[in-house]
């Protein structure tokens, strides 16, 4: 077999790591006497183990292959779950996945962790004294010890489409021969008629007498890969018994658990494996494996890609056939209801391919509940983390980038939030603390929640900050609620209560920017002594938006309907009557800077000078601004295509898109606009004006 | 037989085209598409020589005019005036530009005898920008190194790489 197995290593590592979070959600809720549990934690080891010996990663197998021998141990009973042997598990998880990164990036893995835990595990393996377990491997021996065993009878019914998954049974005869001498014989009553021969169907069986000490694992390792695509009994070879086996040797036979004399030299006591539980799991693979095919992400972005241009193409057909609409022809008529058709199917056609790359946020929140376990012992905190809504489907490029700062947030959850045990029964409160994160969709948005039930944000202390870092002025009167937005503020550093688990540098600036990086937005709610609420709202995805088309002299631009706040109609005297020169508008309670699109794009003014001018209050960064421009035109959701990919990235432009008539259109960026349109003298004029503004109202009141 | 493989190894296909009464020539190869001059979308902020974005079947891709690249003042477009699409390799990408000339020409193949290093330019036409010169009945045909023209001013990559 010439077959370059690199091409499959992805894959491996891609199952690997599924299978890593298998183990891991496993073991966090491991208990002892779910065997249902414990199956599919040793399952996921056996996989990786085996998938790593097949395309040589030695020192992964190695490793996996002890975890895998306690985890069986654990498994038949013959060992204790204890809390200890979970971390030392959970550890080497950390170890595996470790090993598999490197084996992915072909790097050497430096790790001194890996070794450690390695030989904690063969500690715990050798040493640590099999507990509670009634029926030691070594009771087994006994029982079985009567008859002389010389080896094994296996009768292998291959499937006929055996082949044509890329196996060869010659390839497992020799692997069998390695064990021991075998005795071949071939089994061709099932071969039909030579005229009705299929050459790429496999009619044959095999019946091999294998005389040696190996274990049954041992043996079934051989047809690990064609365990679903084979007929295969396994019994033990008796001094007595020879060839006196049925050829349909019924389970209950294998179901005993025989014992070879060797048991104690081999590592991997897995003759506990029976048919029954190799049955279950492979019956549902099999039954999983029709609910899903695994396909390449480019794939699926050239898929999406298509049906851009297929929206844009049918908007541009719409347009063209109600500009014929005034004629009065039957085939007119035809063409309009053909093409209200086309809309409709290409909008459905456009929403599943959407939903191709949703996938449940349960990926992303999986990795909490050992994110907290780990955590709350660091900190010594007792924490229950609630889970909710974790079927709630998103973009899976958004969720990529959704991981980090929600990492941020429950960790400053955990950290700033939850308070000590102590401090909580003082104030009355059950000891462990609750994190509770929730995940709903709202309109195209969805919406995820963190929320803990512990002392809340300190007004106090934030206001204090705030001041030190100059961010707000010391007779600035603030509600509660605009304290607490201060905290996402850049430069508002909560430095002096650094820990080395919230403290790494990254600050709640740096988690909303990333956020609004996504088209999303963040808020927080908290109250003190009850607890804080984190809401983050983010875009399904990225690849579409709602957009308000604005119009500057004959430009047309798009302005993310999610930044905009309202559109309002101003007299020229208005921009021009306050102090500043026309920079800054009374909106509501506040006053907000105007940003004169003309301006700062340079676009050519046009002779007509209209009195009254449309704005448009966009917000981003956190700020509110008026931009200013000729005309508002429809509202229309829009096909993101990136400016970056045969161009570069544009000060205030966040990418384009392309219109109904085939012409491309800017989409603006709200936060960089902001950037680049405002002064520092507007910002500094802007702060004193809000100032005076809260004074006066002040003296009002 | 050998000729035809003297010519496969030693020769290129060109296309030319004009340029303020100059016959500038790229490799047919790199060449994607030829089509007439529509108005494109304008990008705020860019120099004068870039004329804005332009809807390739999907792909959003940006438009130069030549003319106003090498400093040779515009030129009303016309009926002849094209936009000539072409591949460039940007870093380990390619990009698709648009390239506004005046009018194709030819497609001629350039034997390498032909060919003579570029000489010394006046007038906006930096020397890096071409990789030689053919002289071909009589008529000079200046070879263009789109990858170096393409890759420089305006269209420089981000130093930050492309994200």
């Amino acid at each position: 077999m010439s077959i370059d197995l690199s091409q499959f290593i992805p894959t491996f590592l891609e199952e690997s790591f599924e299978g890593l979070e298998v183990m891991e959600s496993g073991l966090l809720n491991l208990d002892a006497n779910d065997s249902e549990q414990i199956n599919a934690i040793f399952r996921a080891a056996h996989s990786i183990k085996g998938g790593a010996g097949t395309f040589g990663f030695g020192h992964i197998t190695e490793f996996t292959h002890v975890v895998e021998t306690l985890l069986d141990e654990v498994r038949g009973g013959d060992r204790a779950f204890t809390p200890s042997l979970q971390s030392l598990l959970l550890q080497s998880v950390d170890c595996i996945r470790m090993l598999l990164e490197a084996a992915r990036d072909g790097v050497e893995c430096e790790s001194d962790q890996i070794g450690t835990v390695h030989q904690e595990l063969v500690a715990e393996l050798e040493g640590g004294a099999p507990a509670p377990a009634t029926d030691t491997p070594q009771a087994h021996p006994a029982d079985t010890g009567a008859q002389q065993q010389k080896g094994w009878l296996i009768h292998f019914v291959p499937e006929p489409h055996l082949l044509m998954t890329g196996n060869e049974p010659i390839l497992m005869m020799s692997a069998l021969a390695e064990l021991g001498d075998t005795e071949l014989s071939v089994l061709e009553d099932k071969l039909p008629e030579f005229s009705e021969l299929n050459p790429e169907e496999l009619h044959l069986a095999w019946q091999v007498q294998l005389f040696s000490d190996c274990s049954e694992a041992d043996v079934r390792e051989v047809f690990e890969w064609v365990e679903d695509d084979c007929e295969l009994t396994i019994t033990p070879l008796m001094d007595t018994a020879v060839e006196s086996a049925p050829a349909e040797e019924p389970a209950p036979q294998v179901d005993t658990p025989v014992e070879q004399p060797t048991a104690a030299e081999t590592p991997a006591p897995t003759t506990q494996e029976t048919p029954k539980t190799a049955a279950k799991p492979a019956a549902r693979k099999a039954s999983q494996e029709a609910g899903s095919i695994r396909v390449g992400i480019d794939k699926i972005d050239g898929l999406i890609n298509r049906v851009g241009e297929l929206v844009i193409t049918q908007s541009m057909l719409s347009q063209a056939g109600s500009e014929l609409a005034e004629q009065d022809l039957p085939a007119v008529e035809r063409l309009h209801e053909g093409l209200v058709q086309l809309e409709r199917n290409t909008r459905d056609l456009q929403e599943e391919v959407m939903r191709i790359r949703m996938l449940p946020i349960s990926f992303v929140f999986n990795r909490f509940p050992r994110m907290v376990h780990d955590v709350s012992a660091k900190l010594n905190k007792q924490v229950e983390l609630k889970l909710s809504g974790e079927q709630t489907e998103l973009d899976k490029t958004v969720m990529e980038k959704i991981g980090d700062p929600l990492v941020h947030l429950v960790r400053n959850s955990l950290d700033h939030g939850l308070e000590p045990p102590e401090e909580r029964l003082a104030a009355g409160k059950d000891e462990t603390g609750i994190v509770h994160l929730n995940a709903y969709h709202q309109g195209g948005y969805i919406v995820i929640e963190i929320k803990d039930d512990g002392r809340g944000l300190n007004t106090e202390r934030i206001r204090e900050k705030a001041l030190e870092n100059g961010l707000i002025s010391p007779d600035q009167p603030l509600a509660e609620s605009e304290i607490h937005e201060l905290i996402f503020r850049a430069g508002f550093s909560t430095a002096a209560e650094v820990s080395d688990l919230s403290g790494r540098g990254v600050g709640m600036d740096v988690v909303r920017k990333n956020i609004e990086s996504l088209g999303g937005h963040v808020s927080v709610q908290s109250e003190t002594g009850k607890g804080s609420t984190f809401t983050v709202s983010l875009p399904l995805t990225l690849a579409i938006l709602d957009g308000q088309l604005v119009q500057i002299n004959d430009e047309v631009y798009i302005v993310p309907l999610v930044s905009v706040v309202e559109s309002i109609q101003v007299a020229d005297s208005e921009l021009q009557g306050i102090a500043g020169e026309g920079r800054l508008f009374r909106f509501r309670d506040e006053y907000i800077p105007i940003i004169h699109l003309r301006r700062v794009f340079d676009v050519a003014s046009s002779a007509a000078t209209a009195s009254t001018s449309l704005m448009v209050v966009v917000e981003g960064g956190g700020m509110k601004v008026g931009l200013i421009v000729d005309d508002l035109q429809g509202q229309q959701q829009v096909v993101i295509k990136s400016l970056e990919t045969n161009y570069k990235r544009v000060d205030g432009i966040s990418g384009a898109t392309i219109l109904g008539d085939g012409d491309v259109a800017l989409i603006l960026d709200v936060a960089g606009l902001i950037k680049i349109g405002l002064e520092p003298t507007t910002k500094h004029e802007l702060h004193r004006k809000n100032e005076q503004l809260q004074v006066e109202e002040e003296a009002l009141a | 037989m050998t000729d035809v493989a003297d010519m496969l190894v030693d020769s290129r296909q060109v296309l030319t085209f004009i340029l303020a009464e100059e016959e500038y020539a790229v490799d047919i190869l790199r060449v994607q598409e030829i089509r007439g001059w529509s108005a494109v979308t304008r990008i705020p902020n860019a120099p004068d020589y870039m004329k804005g974005v332009l809807n390739l079947r999907g792909a959003i891709i940006p438009v130069i005019d030549l003319r106003l690249r090498f400093g040779f003042g515009a030129r009303a477009y016309d009926q002849t005036t094209v936009i000539v699409v072409v591949w460039v390799n940007s870093g380990d990408r390619q990009r698709s530009i648009g390239l506004v000339v005046d009018a194709v020409a030819e497609t001629y193949a350039i034997s390498n005898d032909e060919m003579s290093p570029a000489p010394l330019m006046g007038a906006g036409v930096e020397p890096d920008f071409i990789e030689g010169l053919a002289t071909l009945d009589e008529k000079m045909i200046i070879l263009l190194n789109l990858d170096y023209l393409l890759n420089s001013g305006d269209l420089a990559l981000d130093e930050s790489g492309s994200e």
